[in-house]
C-alpha cells in the first residue's frame, strides 16, 4: 500500500470511536439504564480519547494539516513526552479503555470502534511510527546591513540554463555578452 | 442573484427536492408510528423512541437506494450519451455525481446515529419490561406468547437476559452492530486527509459496503418490530389496555395478537446493487479486453506517453480512461486523461511520476527495450467529462493548470482535424486557451503541438481562431533579465512561439473582460482542468461577469476534476 502512514487513519478512527463512546455513555447515563455506571465511564473515557486525539500528529512526508484550534491540545499533549509519542503505549491506552465499553450496550459500539483505532495504532507502531506535534517554528531574523558581510547567496543574472550549456559545435557561437556591465573592483 | 441561478440552480433544485423527499419520508413515518393504533401496545413499551427509530429507517432505505447509482460510472456515460439532445445544464449535473454520493453518505451518517441511539433506548426498555419493571399493562403484554399458539409483543423472550446478549444473539442486533462497524470505518477513511493522500485505504476500506449492505438486507429479517394484527373477536384497545388482567375473559377483549412488519429494505437497495454489479461486471470486461501498444515515448521532463490500441475503442475529446496493470498491482485502477483526438486511429495518455504506481510504470517504461510492447494493460472508459461539450459553445474558454492541461491537448489537436475536414460540428468560432505552468520544461511536447497549430492556421489565414496565452508562474530574477535582453524579437524565448510568455499568474478580471467585450451577445464556456483554488476563483468571475439578459454574454462554468 505504498508508503501509509497507519498514524493518519489510526487518529481519525480513534477520534470517531471517542465521539461514538460518548454519545453511547450519554445516553446510557441519561436514559439511567441498567449497569449505568459502565456508560459514566464510557463519558469519562470518550472526553479523554477526544482530548488525545484531537490534535493531528505531524506527517513525515507532505504537508501536515491541523484541526482548528488544535494548538492547545498539542501543548498539552506534547508534554506527556514519550507517554504519546510511542503508539504502542496508545494501542494499549484504547484496548484498555475499550473494555469496559463492552459490558454495557449503549457503550458497545464505541468498545468496538476504540478497538479497531487500537489496532490500526498497532500496525502504526510496528512500522516505527510516532506522534510529532505540529508546531509553528520561530523565524531567525539577521539584522537588516548585516548580510553585506556574508558572501552572496544568489548567482548574478544570467540567461536560463538551456542556453548557457555550452555548445562544442559552435564555441564562438556561445559566447555572449553580459546583459549587465561587469566592474571588477581593482 | 440572478448569475447565481445561472451557474446553481439546478444543482440547488435538485439537492431541494432530495432534501425534500427525505423529510416528507422521516415525518410520515414518525407520524405512522406515533398514532396509529396498530402500535398503540407498542408504543406502551417504548414511548416515542419507536417513531424516532422507525423513522430514520425509511430515510436511511431511501439514500442506501441512492448511494450506490452516482458511482455508476458507465452508467452516467450511458445517461450523458442519451442526454445529448436535452442541454448542457442536464448533462452537466452528471459532473457533481461525487458531490451528491458524499451527501447522501452523510445523511446516511447521521440517520444511522439517530436510528441507533432510539433502538438503544428501545432494547433497554423492552428488557426492563420484560423483567417486570414497570406498570402491570406492560408487564402482561411483554409475557404475551410465553404459552401455546399466542404470539408476542415483546421481541425478549428470555427473562434472564441482559440487552447486549439479546442484541448479539438476534439477527437485527448482530447485523445492526457489524453495519455500524463497516459503516465507521467507511467514514473515517473517506476522510479528505486519508482519501487525498493514502488512496489506496480509502478504496480498499471502502469496500466494506459490500459487508454493509449484505447486512442491511437482513436487518430485518427477525421482524422485531411488532404491529397488532385483527382478531375475530376484535380486541378494543382504547377499552381493555386499563384491564390486562381481564384480556381472554372479557368478551370484548380476547387476547391480543401481533405480527412483526415484512422486511422492505431489499426492496429499495436490489435494483441499485443489481446495476452495480452490472457496473463492475462491465469494468471486468473490458481489463480483460486486448491492449496493445503503438509507441511509448519518455518525454522531456519525466513525462511518459504511451500510444495504445485497443478493438472498438471510441472516444470524445476530453475524456478519461482508467488503467490497470497487473504487474504493478493487480487491483489498482488510476485514472488519466486522454490526449489523442477522436480522428486518430490510437488513443494516448501522457503520464507524470506522482506516486509510487506511476514511478513505477516510467520506470518499467524507461527500461525497455526499443520497439517492444510494455507490460499487460486494462483499459476501462472512456467516461465522459465537461470537455465533451467544448464545441456546442460559441466561445469557449479553456484554462489548464501544468498538467492538467492535458484534456485540452486532445481538444485542439481534434479542432486541427475538425477544421481540415471542414466539420460542420464544430460550432465554436473562437477559442481562449490559458496554460498556467511552473517551469519551462513541461513545456517541449505541447509547444510542438501547438507549433504546428500556429502553422496551420496561419497557413489558412484563420489566425485569429484561437487565441493562447501561456503563464509562466515560477520566473525568477534570471529568467526577467533574460526576457529584458530579447524583448524585441519576434518569437518567444522560451517557447519559439509567436505569441509571448506572460510572467506570473493571470489577471483574471482583465481576461473576463477582455472576452465579454470581444464577444458581446455569445454564450461563453468556460473549462478547467486544474486545483480546488483556482476553480473557486473562476466560478466567482463567471457568476460575476454573466449577465442574465439574452442579449448580453453569459459564462458558464465547467470543472473536471478526480
Amino acid at each position: 500500500m505504498g508508503k501509509i502512514e497507519w498514524a493518519m487513519w489510526a487518529n481519525e478512527q480513534a477520534l470517531a470511536a471517542g465521539l461514538i463512546y460518548l454519545t453511547g455513555g450519554i445516553v446510557g447515563v441519561a436514559g439511567q439504564f441498567r449497569g449505568w455506571q459502565f456508560a459514566a465511564f464510557g463519558v469519562a473515557a470518550g472526553c479523554f480519547v477526544c482530548m488525545l486525539e484531537y490534535p493531528r500528529g505531524k506527517r513525515s512526508k507532505g504537508t501536515s494539516v491541523a484541526r482548528t484550534g488544535q494548538y492547545c491540545f498539542t501543548v498539552c499533549v506534547k508534554a506527556f513526552g514519550p507517554l504519546t509519542q510511542n503508539y504502542y503505549v496508545r494501542a494499549l491506552l484504547h484496548a484498555a479503555l475499550s473494555v469496559p465499553g463492552g459490558f454495557m450496550l449503549a457503550t458497545v459500539l464505541g468498545c468496538v470502534c476504540l478497538g479497531m483505532a487500537s489496532l490500526i495504532y498497532l500496525s502504526a507502531a510496528i512500522h516505527g511510527e510516532h506522534w510529532e506535534p505540529i508546531l509553528l517554528t520561530k523565524e531567525v531574523k539577521t539584522a537588516v546591513g548585516e548580510s553585506i558581510k556574508e558572501p552572496p547567496s544568489n548567482p548574478p543574472p544570467r540567461p536560463p540554463a538551456e542556453l548557457r550549456r555550452k555548445r562544442v559545435e559552435d564555441v564562438e557561437g556561445a559566447a555572449y555578452v553580459n546583459p549587465m556591465p561587469v566592474i571588477t573592483n581593482e | 442573484m440572478g448569475n447565481w441561478v445561472v451557474n446553481h440552480g439546478l444543482s440547488t433544485f435538485i439537492v431541494v427536492v432530495w432534501m425534500g423527499i427525505n423529510i416528507f419520508l422521516f415525518v410520515y413515518f414518525f407520524l405512522l408510528y406515533d398514532s396509529s393504533d396498530r402500535f398503540l401496545y407498542t408504543r406502551h413499551l417504548l414511548g416515542s423512541a419507536l417513531s424516532w427509530a422507525r423513522a430514520p429507517a425509511a430515510v436511511l432505505n431511501f439514500n442506501c437506494m441512492l448511494i450506490l447509482l452516482p458511482v455508476c460510472r458507465n452508467l452516467l456515460s450511458l445517461i450523458r450519451g442519451s442526454f445529448m439532445c436535452c442541454g448542457r445544464s442536464l448533462r452537466k449535473q452528471l459532473d457533481k455525481n461525487l458531490t451528491f454520493h458524499k451527501l447522501v453518505a452523510y445523511m446516511i451518517a447521521l440517520m444511522t446515529a439517530v436510528h441507533t441511539i432510539a433502538h438503544l433506548l428501545n432494547v433497554e426498555w423492552l428488557n426492563n419490561s420484560r423483567h417486570g419493571v414497570y406498570d402491570e399493562l406492560s408487564t402482561t403484554l411483554s409475557e404475551l406468547g410465553d404459552e401455546q399458539n399466542t404470539s408476542y409483543l415483546n421481541p425478549i423472550r428470555s427473562t434472564t437476559t441482559t440487552p447486549t446478549m439479546f442484541v448479539f444473539t438476534s439477527i437485527a442486533g448482530l447485523t445492526g452492530v457489524v453495519i455500524t462497524l463497516a459503516l465507521v470505518l467507511i467514514v473515517t477513511s473517506s476522510m479528505e486527509v486519508i482519501r487525498r493522500n493514502y488512496f489506496e485505504v480509502f478504496w480498499y476500506t471502502h469496500h466494506l459496503f459490500i459487508v454493509f449492505f449484505a447486512g442491511l438486507v437482513f436487518h430485518g429479517a427477525g421482524r422485531i418490530v411488532r404491529g397488532q394484527v385483527t382478531t375475530d373477536p376484535p380486541h378494543n384497545t382504547s377499552y381493555c389496555k386499563d384491564i390486562p388482567d381481564e384480556w381472554g375473559q372479557d368478551p370484548s377483549c380476547p387476547i391480543p395478537q401481533f405480527a412483526g412488519g415484512f422486511p422492505q429494505t431489499w426492496m429499495f437497495v436490489i435494483g441499485p446493487m443489481v446495476i452495480y454489479l452490472f457496473e463492475r461486471l462491465l469494468r471486468f470486461i473490458r481489463y480483460i479486453q486486448k491492449v496493445t501498444y503503438r509507441k511509448i515515448v519518455i518525454r522531456p521532463s519525466k513525462v511518459l506517453e504511451l500510444q495504445l490500441v485497443k478493438n472498438g475503442f471510441k472516444m470524445e475529446v476530453g475524456q478519461y480512461i482508467f488503467i490497470n496493470c497487473p504487474a504493478i498491482s493487480p487491483l489498482e485502477w488510476h485514472p488519466f486523461t486522454l490526449t489523442s483526438a477522436p480522428e486518430e486511429d490510437f488513443f494516448s495518455v501522457h503520464i507524470r511520476s506522482a506516486g509510487d504506481w506511476t514511478q513505477k510504470l516510467i520506470t518499467m517504461a524507461e527500461q525497455l527495450p526499443e520497439g517492444s510492447q510494455g507490460p499487460t494493460m486494462g483499459v476501462d472508459g472512456p467516461f465522459g467529462t465537461a470537455s465533451e461539450d467544448v464545441f456546442d459553445y460559441e466561445v469557449s474558454m479553456l484554462v489548464g493548470a501544468g498538467i492538467g492541461v492535458t484534456p485540452f491537448a486532445s481538444i485542439l489537436k481534434s479542432v486541427w482535424y475538425k477544421f481540415k475536414d471542414s466539420n460542420p460540428k464544430l460550432r465554436t468560432r473562437k477559442i481562449y486557451f490559458y496554460w498556467l505552468c511552473r517551469e519551462t520544461h513541461s513545456f517541449e511536447w505541447f509547444a510542438d503541438l501547438l507549433q504546428g497549430l500556429e502553422k496551420e492556421m496561419e497557413e489558412r489565414g484563420m489566425g485569429n481562431f484561437l487565441t493562447y496565452k501561456l503563464y509562466l508562474t515560477g520566473w525568477d530574477q534570471s529568467h526577467a533579465a533574460h526576457v529584458m535582453v530579447h524583448f524585441d524579437e519576434d518569437t518567444d524565448v522560451i517557447t519559439g512561439l509567436k505569441q509571448k510568455t506572460h510572467y506570473g499568474r493571470p489577471n483574471w478580471d482583465k481576461e473576463f473582460e477582455e472576452v465579454r467585450k470581444d464577444n458581446p451577445t455569445s454564450v461563453v464556456g468556460t473549462f478547467l482542468c486544474g486545483p480546488e483554488a483556482l476553480a473557486k476563483t473562476l466560478e466567482k468571475k463567471c457568476v460575476k461577469y454573466s449577465n442574465v439578459d439574452p442579449r448580453k454574454t453569459k459564462f458558464y462554468f465547467n470543472k473536471e476534476n478526480f
